[in-house]
């Protein structure tokens, strides 16, 4: 019988902070090989892409590919750097480790916990998507400042990417459950929502699915912000993102409370 | 006001009664074991006291405050030993120590003194900067009983916290522990060793199939439960010896190829079994006789 005082909303506290910086203090101690995943690989595709691709595809909405490309690699490398912190890292974490129960034995929650992972996620999307922001400003891909705001989304984004992760984490029995989301779910939202060519292109039917998940929205935020104009609309595609966001949170609080507190 | 004060607690896992009504009432300072076989309900009452499982019913105050409702503000002021290691091996043993408690909201200078103290105490000073990897189980454990000390707790709970110890270790912990004692701590414990509990526990309930079965202080367990004395004898005739000497009041059981007679007359028992040639040893019966007798002799997995 459940506990009648009981909620499934989280309700994580400021304490979540402690969290964050454990693992934010474990990341500084490993940031090189971080780094190197994080950051190396979408520089690669930007670089190989960009310069091998685009001279064979020219201009694609009025901007060089290699500018196309660039604001949708940031929005696939937050989606994926969030996702492997918060699968296989969590992972660890919560059933490799014993972290979190570790964790429990504090005045910490399990609220906390989840929270501060989905947060963690989104500080390392962030991380990841700045790096390379820097690199494509470098590269002189973007325009002018408004890029910056692209920022705060690509936070937004990878709190939910990360959350969403953490849902498939409770759900996990070992690392290999892990590639169905990333085969089910991760890379058709890479192929799909915009990033290496444009969202138009595709059958109406596959444009529909795509917007129905929170990726392409990203995208149809981020790209104008760093190619010198202003998002077509921006608060549907937020709520997507937020909607997808909280559902995460929620669902992985619920689940993960399931199995760690019976 | 009573330090843990547990009501009719219950909890059912797939319709099996793992905890079924256990009333227990700790006083502050107190020491006490909590014993049972494997899958006896020890640790999930244990986890229910935390509230790191959620209560079926009955009730449960920790400090005055209702669990799970309290289970923050319990929590700060609890020490949790657990029975598996959750040392963080991303660590060196000082990061533990200091990132444990940042868990608790405690950081600066106070808490780095205390840290420091705690390390002494546990004689991990010159270990400070190692990773958790290099450390024997006996290191980790006490590092554990550190890192569960950092918020000065007034109660402390151990889950099993000596399985895996070599002597010397147990024998360091059981000083720290005493140390606890005496300077008022409350201290809840459970384990598998009964020499450990009776050398420890102001008292201790005995529990099995959920239920607490018997709940006094370890003398009294004795006194009250089983014959004072014990009778061991071996060899292949000692089977009918036994079945021919024992007087009507004696309880024979057979472990292996020995014999265990708890008797209130031993010196007539052992001169029969001499007379027939057998060499009886005769010792003081102690707790794990009375757990034996409570709790069955069948394996428990």
């Amino acid at each position: 019988m459940p506990d009648p005082t009981s909620t499934w909303l989280p309700r994580p506290s400021l304490r979540f902070v402690a969290v964050w910086r454990r693992n934010l203090r474990v990341w500084r101690k490993l940031l090189v090989p971080s780094m190197l995943g994080n950051f190396g690989e979408p520089i690669l595709y930007l670089l190989a892409f960009g310069y091998g691709f685009g001279r064979l595809v020219g201009d694609l909405d009025g901007m060089s590919y290699m500018v196309f490309i660039a604001s949708g690699i940031i929005c696939s490398s937050a989606m994926f750097t969030a996702s492997f912190e918060g699968m296989y890292s969590a992972y660890t974490r919560m059933a490799e480790q014993n972290t979190w129960l570790g964790m429990l034995a504090t005045p910490l929650t399990l609220d906390d916990i989840v929270f501060a992972e989905a947060t963690w996620a989104a500080s390392k999307g962030l991380i990841s998507a700045t790096t390379i922001l820097l690199v494509a400003a470098v590269l002189g891909l973007v325009s002018d400042a408004r890029a910056l705001l692209a920022l705060p989304v690509i936070f937004l984004a990878a709190f939910t990417f990360g959350a969403l992760a953490l849902v498939i984490t409770a759900l996990a029995r070992s690392y290999d459950f892990f590639l169905y989301y990333f085969t089910l779910a991760v890379t058709p939202m890479l192929l799909l929502s915009g990033v290496f060519f444009p969202l138009q292109e595709l059958p109406d039917w596959v444009q529909t699915l795509a917007l129905a998940l929170p990726l392409a929205h990203v995208v149809e935020i981020v790209r104008p912000l760093m190619t010198g104009s202003w998002p077509a609309s921006f608060w549907p595609h937020l709520a997507v993102i937020t909607g997808y966001g909280l559902a995460g949170l929620i669902l992985a609080t619920a689940l993960i409370r399931r199995r760690l507190l019976r | 006001m009573s330090a843990i004060r547990i009501q009719q607690l219950r909890k059912t896992y797939d319709g099996v009664h793992v905890v079924d009504g256990v009333d227990l009432e700790i006083a502050p300072g107190e020491f006490f074991g909590l014993l049972g076989p494997n899958g006896a309900g020890k640790t999930t009452t244990l986890r229910m006291l935390l509230g790191m499982t959620p209560i079926d019913g009955g009730q449960v105050k920790v400090l005055g405050l209702p669990m799970p409702e309290g289970e923050r503000e319990v929590r700060k002021r609890l020490g949790i030993v657990p029975q598996f290691d959750t040392l963080d091996p991303d660590f060196t043993v000082i990061e533990n120590m200091r990132t444990y408690a940042a868990y608790f909201g405690l950081s600066g200078a106070t808490v780095q003194a205390r840290i420091d103290h705690l390390l002494e105490q546990v004689n991990l000073n010159d270990k400070r900067d190692a990773r958790i990897n290099a450390l024997s189980g006996g290191m980790k454990r006490r590092l554990t009983l550190a890192r569960a000390l950092i918020n000065a707790p007034e109660v402390v709970v151990l889950d099993e916290p000596t399985t895996g110890l070599d002597p010397q270790a147990r024998h360091h912990l059981w000083r720290q522990l005493r140390q606890l004692r005496a300077s008022g701590v409350t201290l809840v414990l459970t384990t598998h060793y009964m020499e450990e509990a009776q050398e420890l526990c102001d008292r201790i309930a005995i529990i099995d199939h959920g239920r607490i079965i018997a709940c006094d202080r370890p003398s009294r367990l004795i006194a009250e439960h089983i014959e004072p004395w014990v009778v061991t004898v071996g060899g292949p005739d000692a089977g009918t010896a036994i079945e021919q000497e024992i007087g009507p009041r004696d309880r024979a059981h057979q472990v292996a190829d020995t014999w265990l007679v708890y008797t209130a007359e031993p010196d007539r028992l052992r001169e029969r079994l001499r007379a027939r040639g057998l060499e009886p040893t005769l010792r003081g019966a102690d707790l794990e006789d009375v757990f034996l007798k409570l709790t069955g002799h069948e394996l428990r997995d």
